[in-house]
């Protein structure tokens, strides 16, 4: 497979906790470069193909191949390394709550990288700036921000080291119209930035409207399964039943 | 009711019975097994780099310097206290200046190791499971996870590496602001003789029963840190889950402090 074209492929991927198969003999591959939307209702095991794209889960039968490699074949350091190839903004942010906004920035920095402290201090305003917060949240803590700020903050960490992929669980549920534009708009103009370097985007959601608005691609998880996986466009015309269903909700 | 009945009923309640406690047998394995996969893991996790000394200050701090105080309150009234039941105890024997010994030995092997572990057992122990619990479930555990970064080896090390540095020197503070306490109350308000009472502690206490409260008190906050951390790994399901831990931690902590102790002390003293 050209990881070229495709950023990762999941082939006959089946995943079972005990008794419970979540995904069942999946066949799916996410293009490169561009914003593609995991749509399903809850508890359809999206969270679980999430977690098998960073390798913190494996299958128990089939392969989830990522950027060109096949995880269940890395080592634990290995695979910690491969980890930072990717950036996750989380549906609460995740921010690390004793720490400013500076630091949970500069965290992945300092933790991986050697750049000195003026280096960091001028990567930290640059990240700040492209996500569009403001300089006078600099030094406060998570919990003197606002959910949209800190989901601003969450994606500057989650930039930090330059990702390759891009993972957004879940990023506008629970959030007022006015928030979810703002990230909406940030996820669209964050794919763009990094057009060039060919970033892929990878969205969970269950939120309709905005996946039109911004996916390239949209997939639809049922029963463990993708049962459609189109370009956004031909995705609005899908007949299959469960996905009228989904859209007409 | 038929007879068959009743011994059908007896039958279904008996099976219900062992029913729960087959679940809680299982339950306490099952919980035992992710202990020690825990304990295998953190071992592994603490010699392996990077070594974050910021993060061990920190842990430092907090857990020696923030528990000075309220050790020096405990231990200036568990030896003042001790020091006059033993006067009662040994009143009209003619024993009175035996009062300092007794008091420092005890203090030594026994009372600064065992109450220095139960307080920070209910502060930091608690603080442990608080902190990591929370962090579990605004998946900033998560988050470090993801990040490519070990959470036992980041949030747990630490705490655990503190804790073993910082309980012995509690413990050691323990023993001299106890012995202070008793010394007031000896000297100053039983009129016991400055002078013998000074003597006679270096005549019976040895440097093996204080080592003998060193080695508790390290043991004890190698435990402490590490039952404290792994319930907070495991907690599960919002706020209420995080309280659930946090009383877990200080509850197992307390106990396995004066179960351990039992063992311990019966241990160095074969050895010792
Ligand atoms: N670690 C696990 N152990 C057992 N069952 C799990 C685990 N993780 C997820 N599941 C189950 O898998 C199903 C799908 O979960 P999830 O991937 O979180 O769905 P979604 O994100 O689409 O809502 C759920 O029924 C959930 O109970
Ligand atoms: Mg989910």
């Amino acid at each position: 497979m050209s990881h070229d074209e495709f950023a990762m492929e999941f082939i006959d991927m089946t995943k079972t906790f005990g008794e419970h198969t979540v995904l069942n003999h999946l066949n799916f591959k996410i293009h490169r470069g561009k914003i593609t939307t995991i749509l399903g209702f809850s508890g359809a095991g999206k969270s679980t193909l999430l977690k098998h794209i960073l390798g913190l889960l494996f299958p128990t039968h089939g392969k989830a191949i990522v950027l060109g490699e096949d995880l269940s074949h890395l080592r634990e350091l290995e695979l910690r390394e491969f980890r930072k190839k990717f950036g996750m903004l989380f549906q609460y942010a995740a921010l690390f709550d004793s720490m400013t906004t500076f630091e949970n920035i500069a965290f992945p920095l300092r933790e991986f990288t050697k750049m000195s402290e003026a280096e960091i201090k001028q990567k930290v305003e640059d990240l700040m700036e492209s996500v569009g917060l403001a300089e006078h949240a600099t030094y406060r803590l998570p919990s003197e921000l606002s959910g949209g700020m800190r989901k601003r903050v969450g994606l500057a960490r989650a930039l930090a080291l330059e990702p390759e992929i891009m993972l957004y669980d879940e990023p506008t549920t629970g959030l007022d119209p006015i928030t979810t534009k703002m990230v909406n708009d940030l996820i669209k103009s964050t794919s763009e930035r990094n057009k060039a370097k060919k970033m892929t985007s990878v969205i969970i959601s269950h939120d309709i409207d905005a996946t039109l608005k911004i996916s390239d691609y949209v997939a639809f998880l049922e029963k463990g399964q993708v049962v459609e996986h189109l370009p956004t466009e031909e995705f609005r015309k899908s007949q299959n039943p469960i996905i009228r269903r989904f859209l007409e909700l | 009711m038929t007879m068959s009945d009743k011994t059908r009923t007896l039958k279904s309640v008996t099976e219900k019975n062992l029913g729960i406690l087959g679940h809680n047998v299982l339950n306490t394995i099952n919980g035992l097994g992710k202990f020690t996969n825990y304990l295998t893991s953190v071992c592994y996790w603490a010699f392996k780099p990077p070594y974050r000394w910021h993060l061990f200050t920190q842990q430092m701090y907090f857990i020696a310097n923030k528990s000075l105080f309220i050790i020096c309150l405990v231990s200036v009234f568990s030896g003042a206290v001790f020091a006059y039941q033993t006067y009662l105890g040994f009143q009209g024997l003619g024993f009175d200046s035996f009062i300092g010994p007794v008091v420092a030995i005890s203090l030594a092997k026994e009372l600064a190791p065992v109450l220095s572990g139960l307080v920070i057992a209910g502060r930091c122990g608690a603080a442990m499971a608080a902190n990591i619990g929370t962090m579990k479930v605004t998946e900033q555990v998560d988050a470090l996870e993801v990040m490519g970064i070990n959470s036992h080896q980041y949030l747990a090390v630490p705490r655990i590496a503190a804790a073993i540095i910082s309980m012995p020197i509690l413990s050691s503070i323990f023993l001299l602001v106890g012995n202070v306490g008793s010394w007031l109350i000896g000297v100053k308000v039983l009129r016991i003789d400055e002078m013998t009472y000074l003597q006679k502690i270096p005549e019976f206490m040895g440097m093996d029963d204080i080592f003998e409260g060193l080695i508790k008190a390290t043991v004890f906050g190698f435990l402490i840190a590490v039952i404290g951390t792994f319930h907070g790994f495991e907690v599960k399901g919002g706020a209420e889950g995080v309280g659930r831990g946090t009383n877990l931690a200080v509850v197992w902590g307390m106990v396995i402090v004066l179960i351990v102790d039992f063992f311990l002390t019966s241990f160095l003293a074969v050895i010792l």
